[in-house]
């Protein structure tokens, strides 16, 4: 384990994560997070991407180290800090010498000015290299700590910049509830207030330390239940959250419910898509097309504009007819497709997915679907006779058809169709010779994803009012099987916890929404190699032994 | 003694290879009878015939009576009452061993997918039956306690064991077995051939398979059909099987077996 390391290794590594910095700079990442100010006059979110690669690469590096005196690690950390600026210190002098922005355009004085600190090129070249090095020996030396230290500290930074990352969305939220005062005591202009910050700080690694300590007697506690108390528990704590996600609106405020609208709709798309791809292995990279024609079957049906059919469809007796009308398409398009494997199911299900939406723009349903210019005036949903305007009205609507599909999903999966579509996943031929018609087993799937998929187009169209075409593209489709793939294929929590990461947090961070695409990558590549089977896989479930300790309870 | 499985005529060509030539078996109710040959002489594919995984080229399989099953979809293979198990283990890798089996009763099932979404009685009544009987199974094969591991982290033994328990699970009329032995030890061979052999005694099931293991295919072989280069080149008791010159010149020919004792050791 524990691993001699030479100068040659010290100085590839640094070079690497340099040229990983590098390359951040390059494609104006770094320029773009360094207008966002984290800490009142202290360090933006800039500094924090650039800095983070030296001292992850620093940490990893000394972590299982031999050394004698404490000196040699956090010395190989800040070699490894410096060796890594080089490569940005180069990019500084380049752009100063010459014009590089023809080739490379964020490489600009902007982002020069950012790497040097705003001090010149020779001294803030110099601060750059110290900033590295040092900031690497500290994370080398975080990594020698004693885990009882380490976790504190570490928490509590990471509370720290969290918050302070957040800050615009918290900003309104404190506002709103507190008041304007409280708010700017905290958070002066958008940044965190360096008093705030440390008190956060404090606090976070408090009651980390604190939990090391007790927590340990708690969870031991808690495992000497009995199974009735345990199960008290379990229905308390389900209790809990069933009336925070009753309330989440009232606690999240109006920006962060409408975010978390958009997240519903995600969530219930991926639960669809997660039925196809996940339970049943069935890769449909044309997913959008069912969300679209949910879309424009309520669109069609209530629109009040000159493109409605205005034969006294509203948003409650129009969601069952889109619905329907995807089930009927995801029938129509599976038939002939579900005979195929694997990657021809991909290509044909890709090709249909823009067929929808090329048609939703052409000529020829211009005159029902609007081409281009889309369906406007499509009422929101009314309950009682009181129009569901506000998110957090729109909240409950979602809530309700996300509710429905985890109910379906959850109870399908547990059923011998889920075992069928597993079981095909896993290997279609033997599947098929344990006695299942293989094409009506994935046409369930298929069907079963293109209704859950229409649901959410057609709360989608209401809750936004209009539609285009081009909402409908290759992307969203992505999207979603990127948000199965993080949250862990096959897994209904999965779902949730992918939607959130690939959807919610974009939301919040603006910032990274042009880089959107580079990070997914990115995660993606991590999830492959740290994580395959994603945040949250899913569990198999335990049946022999639940029977056994029925069976127990019983004779008991 | 009725015939369960007789196949006529049974030629599979894969373009200008033929690897089932006129290959023809009658299997006795209630038998265990093997067919062997040596490596590549087509049996894999006369097994695949059989279950629908191939369409023969040409002939007649009839089963239970007279069902033509030639060209039946596997799917419909097993719901006639055929059930298999594979030479490279097929297992449903990341399901468990209970719901391996679970899905091997398949065709047993009968409640409706809207009875799940609703969880009515009928359907809670008929899925704790199937955990039961899939216990039952699985205590049957010999993997108690078992239950809940993910199918691919079992030991090869359980490996094999399950495979045989979700093709019982369908309950069929005769099953049939691709090398059972292959990869296990002396013991664990002899086991499983009492264990053949209490199937066919106490749960009436016939049985068919494919197996190398000379000392189990003549030790609880009734009838033997040995197959090379597609073809029946011999077919009778073990005893007449290992006295056919035809026979070991087949096996001593193919290389593959020089000095294989065709079990007379016994
Ligand atoms: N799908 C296929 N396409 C083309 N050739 C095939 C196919 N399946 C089998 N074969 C060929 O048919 C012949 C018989 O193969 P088969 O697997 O049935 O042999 P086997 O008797 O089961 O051998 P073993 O004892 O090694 O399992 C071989 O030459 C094989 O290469
Ligand atoms: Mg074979």
């Amino acid at each position: 384990m524990n691993k001699s390391i030479t100068i040659k290794d010290i100085i590839s590594k640094g070079l690497i994560a340099g040229v990983v910095i590098l390359s951040l700079n390059v494609i104006g990442f770094i320029t773009l997070l360094g207008e966002r100010e984290l800490i009142t006059g202290w360090f933006s979110l800039g500094h924090v991407f650039l800095v983070a690669t030296p001292m992850a690469v620093a940490y990893f590096t000394t972590k299982n180290m031999d050394y004698e005196s404490k000196a040699k690690p956090i010395g190989v950390g800040f070699v490894i800090g410096a060796v890594s600026a080089i490569p940005s210190i180069i990019l500084v002098f380049l752009e100063t010498n010459t014009d590089l922005r023809q080739f490379l355009a964020n490489v600009s004085p902007a982002l020069t000015e950012f790497l040097t600190f705003g001090q010149g090129v020779v001294a803030g070249s110099f601060i750059l290299l110290l900033f590295f090095a040092v900031m690497s020996a500290l994370a080398s030396f975080v990594g020698l700590l004693d885990k009882k230290i380490q976790h504190p500290l570490v928490t509590g930074v990471a509370w720290v910049l969290g918050i302070a990352t957040f800050s615009e969305v918290l900003l309104i939220r404190i506002r709103d509830t507190f008041g304007r005062g409280v708010a700017k005591f905290i958070f002066e202009g958008e940044t965190l207030n360096p008093i705030i910050a440390l008190f956060i700080f404090l606090v976070a690694a408090g009651i980390t330390l604190w939990w090391d300590q007790k927590g340990d007697g708690i969870k031991v506690t808690f495992a000497g239940f009995s199974p009735q108390k345990k199960k008290q528990l379990s229905k308390g704590r389900s209790l809990i959250l069933m009336v925070v996600i009753l309330f989440l609106p009232l606690l999240l405020g109006s920006y962060l419910t409408e975010v978390t609208n958009n997240v519903g709709i995600y969530i219930l798309m991926g639960l669809g898509l997660n039925i196809v791809v996940g339970f049943a292995g069935l890769l449909d990279l044309g997913y959008v097309a069912f969300f679209a024609i949910g879309a424009y079957v309520m669109g069609v049906l209530t629109s009040e504009g000159a493109l409605g059919l205005d034969i006294g469809f509203t948003f409650w007796t129009a969601l069952p007819v889109a619905v329907l009308t995807a089930i009927l398409f995801g029938i129509i398009l599976g038939v002939p497709v579900l005979g195929m494997r694997g990657d021809y199911l991909a290509i044909v299900t890709l090709g249909f997915g823009e067929i929808i939406r090329v048609l939703a723009v052409s000529d020829v349903f211009k005159g029902t679907l609007g081409g281009a210019q889309g369906i406007l005036q499509i009422p929101k949903p009314e309950f009682f006779g009181i129009r569901l305007v506000q998110p957090e009205q729109l909240y409950y609507v979602v809530l309700g058809g996300v509710l429905l599909a985890v109910f379906i999903a959850t109870r399908l999966r547990d059923s011998r169709l889920g075992r069928q579509w597993m079981a095909m996943r896993e290997d279609e031929d033997v599947a098929e010779a344990m006695g299942m018609n293989l094409v009506a087993t994935k046409l369930m799937a298929f069907a079963t994803g293109a209704a859950f998929s229409g649901l959410a187009g057609a709360i989608f169209a209401s809750k936004l009012t209009s539609i285009f075409p081009h909402s409908f593209n290759l992307i969203i489709s992505i999207n979603v099987l990127a948000l199965i793939i993080v949250g862990g294929v096959g897994s209904i929590p999965g779902v949730f916890a992918g939607a959130l990461i690939l959807v919610g947090l974009p939301e919040l961070l603006r910032e990274f929404a042009e880089f959107r695409m580079l990070i997914y990558g990115v995660l993606l590549i991590v999830m492959m190699l740290y994580k395959p089977e994603g945040f949250l896989p899913d569990e198999r479930r335990k049946r022999e032994s639940s029977t056994d300790e029925e069976l127990s309870l019983a004779e008991n | 003694m009725s015939i369960i499985l007789s196949t006529r005529n049974v030629i599979k060509r894969f373009g200008g290879l033929v690897a089932v030539n006129s290959f023809e078996i009658e299997v006795k109710e209630n038998s265990i009878s093997s067919v062997i040959g040596p490596n590549g002489a087509g049996k894999t594919t006369f097994f695949n015939c059989i279950t629908g995984f191939y369409t023969p080229t040409e002939g007649e399989i009839i089963f239970d009576g007279d069902h033509h099953i030639e060209g039946l979809r596997p799917d419909q293979v097993t719901l006639k009452g055929l059930s298999r198990t594979y030479q490279n283990i097929r297992l449903f890798s990341k399901m468990t061993a209970i719901e391996n089996i679970l899905v091997g009763q398949h065709k047993h099932f009968k409640t409706h997918w809207l009875e799940a979404i609703f969880k009515t009685k009928g359907f809670i009544k008929e899925e704790e039956e199937a955990l039961e009987e899939a216990i039952r199974l699985l205590n049957f094969v010999g993997l108690s306690g078992l239950g809940d591991q993910v199918a691919h982290n079992l030991p090869y033994g359980a490996q094999r064991r399950l495979e045989i328990a979700r093709a019982l699970a369908s309950k069929p009329k005769l099953l049939l077995l691709d090398e059972p032995t292959a990869g296990m030890n002396p013991n664990e061979s002899i086991e499983l051939m009492h264990f053949i052999r209490r199937l066919r005694d106490e749960v009436g099931i016939t049985v068919l398979l494919i197996e190398h293991d000379m000392k189990v295919v003549m030790g609880i072989s009734e009838e033997i059909w040995v197959m090379d280069f597609g073809q029946k080149i011999a077919e009778g008791t073990p005893h007449d099987i290992q006295t056919n010159p035809k026979v070991i010149e087949a096996y001593l020919g193919s290389g593959a077996a020089s000095g294989l004792n065709l079990g007379k050791g016994e």
